[in-house]
């Protein structure tokens, strides 16, 4: 069954969007041929989760947001996401406005990009254009990706050239400050030949009863010997419904890992692909989630092996409170060819009330001979005896599930690249567990 | 005699309602070290968890007291606090703990708020007792026995009772799977604790351990009890003869725990 909900975004209002951002002809092709596909479209049906129902359609499409001259002018909850010392790669995203960015000199002169999606489009049109939707994320794979590329109203574009190696993560902010305000947000990283690079982002906002939907794709392509780190916390409040997909594709000898902390108040339907498209390609795929109160999530991580050789791990762990529930499908899949390649999986669910649902469905697809794989999936209490052996040594049953939980989190916290993002992720698991 | 006394008295304890001790007794005091031996399975690693509170063990009857408090009221974490530890057989691993996090966070439990040990402090001591343990010093930021080797699980439960300084530790198996040098290393460890205030109830079936930390009192126990007790020349005659004798001399034809008196 499908249930009709016509959008409040017509062909003349997305043109005329198009025209206001100056955006090349291209770009606004793809986005009325997305309009009316997701007129048709069926919603995506991810396992186990009936999302029927969900709001993806009600929102502010273009909310203005203030620029922000100095970082001390931002609230206190996004100074908390910036590392002390001067920001020297950093794109700030305030409601639909990029209120405030900088990349490093040296970097620039590199030919690295880091800018705003609009203004890269303007800038950067033909490399865009490239990749955009075409090697990831396609337009018309249901009526989230097709809604998406109709109406994107902000992301971010980064390219890294050749042979160049980033040491200093980039950071985005994306700050949904007004309640209602949507983020179609596209994220487009593309890292050529021998080149890295470390991105991560954080999503934030104050929406406890306004509804409103977001709707992410980010779309990671790494090259020939690139390697790419992408991490990530989600943290939208209980009125944003959240529609999130990232996705990688890795060609000969690249390695692709990601480190999402998902951390959404609302109702999240969550899906990290990585295509492992070359030989000795390597993905680490790592999710952590945590859920409350009502809250209904599902969660996939999907590594596809096509390269001969190629290696993929995922880790997912989710912390259930309440009478929230989350899915949690681990995908590992081996394409006939890929010879000698190996996945990966543990799936594992902490719940800590009785009335609180979680499922972890690891599944291993494996159409070739000559590989290796494994899973470990597991959905449980915490375990009476680690707490004994915590409490033998004198901490409290109250410290000892809190040391036990933020454990349980740390191999996403572990590898996010800034230490502020660190330090606000563990303050954001502390809020939502305790 | 100064220090802390740990009494057990007429101590039984079930796990999933087959009963394991059978009236135990035993009484250490502060500067004492005592050595509980035994073969396998008469009960000596229950004795350990039960003193501890391990959440499979009920105690049906008899009373252990620290000091004259009633440590079965207690809560495993307060038990701790009252100055018993014990240095566990199977300690668990826990994932993404790191073994310096958990140490400080056991060592600012046995203080007052406010009072929590300066980070400068806490490095230095466990740097020398890891020194000491001759333990490698990339442990401290590896998970809680996460990945350890058994040996390294040996070194890492003695390390915390040295940390942690209680005032009565009871040591489970704490030789076992350990080679000699290792034993060597981790005795070394035991013995710095050895002070007028300490107390240690070490719990071992091969003699061998007590060649390196001498017990001042011996015990056996054979079905669930203490049934022989005596002085550091009673390990060495277990040494050397075994504990044939200690049966034929009380009639014991099986000393398993499984088996009516």
């Amino acid at each position: 069954m499908t249930v009709e909900v016509s959008l409040p975004y017509d062909k003349e209002y997305v043109t005329q969007f198009s025209n206001g951002l100056q955006e090349p002809e291209w770009m606004q092709s793809l986005r009325l041929n997305a309009l009316e596909k997701s007129e048709s479209l069926p919603l995506p049906k991810p396992d186990k989760t009936n999302i029927q129902g969900w709001n993806f359609t009600e929102f502010k499409h273009h909310v203005e947001g203030e620029k922000i001259e100095s970082l001390d002018q931002l609230p206190a909850e996004i100074q908390d996401f910036l590392d002390e010392e001067e920001q020297k790669n950093l794109v700030i995203q305030r409601n639909h406005t990029t209120a405030f960015g900088v990349l490093d000199e040296k970097l620039k002169e590199q030919g690295v990009v880091f800018t705003d999606m609009k203004t890269a489009l303007r800038e950067h049109g033909e490399l865009v254009e490239k990749y955009y939707m075409n090697d990831a994320v396609h337009v018309d794979e249901h009526r989230l990706t097709a809604l998406h590329a109709a109406l994107m109203n902000g992301g971010v574009f980064l390219y890294v050239p050749k042979n160049v190696q980033i040491e200093e993560p980039l950071q985005a902010i994306f700050w949904q400050e007004d309640p209602e305000a949507s983020l179609i947000n596209h994220i487009l990283v593309v890292a050529e030949e021998n080149s890295s690079v470390t991105y991560v982002e954080n999503y934030v906002s104050n929406n406890k009863e306004e509804k409103t939907s977001a709707n992410i794709v980010a779309e990671v392509i790494a090259k020939d010997g690139a390697k790419v780190s992408f991490g990530a916390v989600d943290n939208f409040e209980a009125g944003t419904t959240v529609y999130a997909n990232r996705r990688g594709v890795a060609y000969r000898d690249s390695v692709i890992e990601w480190a999402l902390g998902q951390m959404n108040e609302g109702n999240t339907v969550s899906e990290n692909i990585t295509h492992l498209i070359g030989d000795n390609s390597h993905s680490n795929a790592k999710t952590v989630a945590i859920g409350r109160g009502q809250q209904k999530q599902n969660f996939t991580t999907n590594i596809r092996h096509f390269g001969k050789g190629s290696d993929g791990y995922i880790l997912q762990h989710g912390v259930m409170k309440d009478k929230s529930s989350a899915i949690f499908n681990g995908v590992g899949k081996i394409e006939h060819g890929a010879s000698k390649s190996n996945a990966e999986q543990e799936s594992r669910v902490l719940m800590l009330s009785k009335d609180a649902r979680g499922d972890a469905n690891p599944i291993l697809l494996i159409d070739e001979d000559d590989v290796t794989a494994g899973h470990a999936a597991s959905v449980g209490r915490v375990d009476p005896i680690q707490l004994y052996y915590l409490m033998s040594r004198g901490i409290s049953r109250f410290e000892a599930e809190r040391l036990i939980i933020h454990g349980f989190l740390a191999p996403v916290v572990n590898q996010l690249p800034v230490e502020a993002v660190k330090r606000q992720l563990t303050q954001v698991i502390e809020r939502k567990v305790y | 005699m100064a220090g802390s006394t740990l009494e057990i008295k007429d101590l039984h304890v079930e796990i999933e309602g087959q009963e394991i001790l059978k009236g135990v007794n035993l009484t250490i005091n502060g500067g004492e070290f005592h050595a509980v031996m035994g073969p396998n399975g008469t009960g000596k690693s229950t004795l350990a968890s039960a003193v501890m509170g391990h959440p499979k063990y009920e105690v049906t009857k008899g009373q252990i007291l620290l000091d004259g408090e009633d440590v079965l009221e207690m809560e495993v974490d307060e038990r701790a606090q009252a100055g018993l530890f014990l240095a566990m057989q199977y300690p668990s691993e826990i994932s993404g703990v790191t073994n310096s996090d958990f140490l400080r966070s056991a060592i600012n439990a046995h203080r007052e708020e406010g009072d929590e040990i300066s980070l400068m402090k806490f490095i230095k001591e466990m740097d020398s007792k890891m020194d000491t343990l001759e333990m490698d010093k990339n442990m401290a930021q590896r998970y809680l026995n996460e990945g350890f080797s058994g040996g390294e699980k040996k070194r890492n439960e003695i390390l915390q009772l040295m940390m942690v300084q209680p005032a009565i530790a009871i040591l489970d198996e704490i030789d076992s799977g350990l080679d000699i040098d290792a034993l060597k290393v981790v005795s070394q460890g035991i013995n710095e604790m050895r002070n007028d205030e300490f107390g240690c109830l070490i719990i071992t079936h091969y003699q061998r351990l007590l060649n390196y930390i001498t017990p001042d009192h011996v015990h056996v126990m054979m079905q669930g009890r203490v049934v022989k007790s005596g002085g550091p020349e009673l390990a060495q005659r277990l040494e050397e003869e075994g504990y044939e004798w200690i049966k034929e001399e009380l009639g014991i034809e099986d000393e398993t725990v499984g088996q009516k008196a």
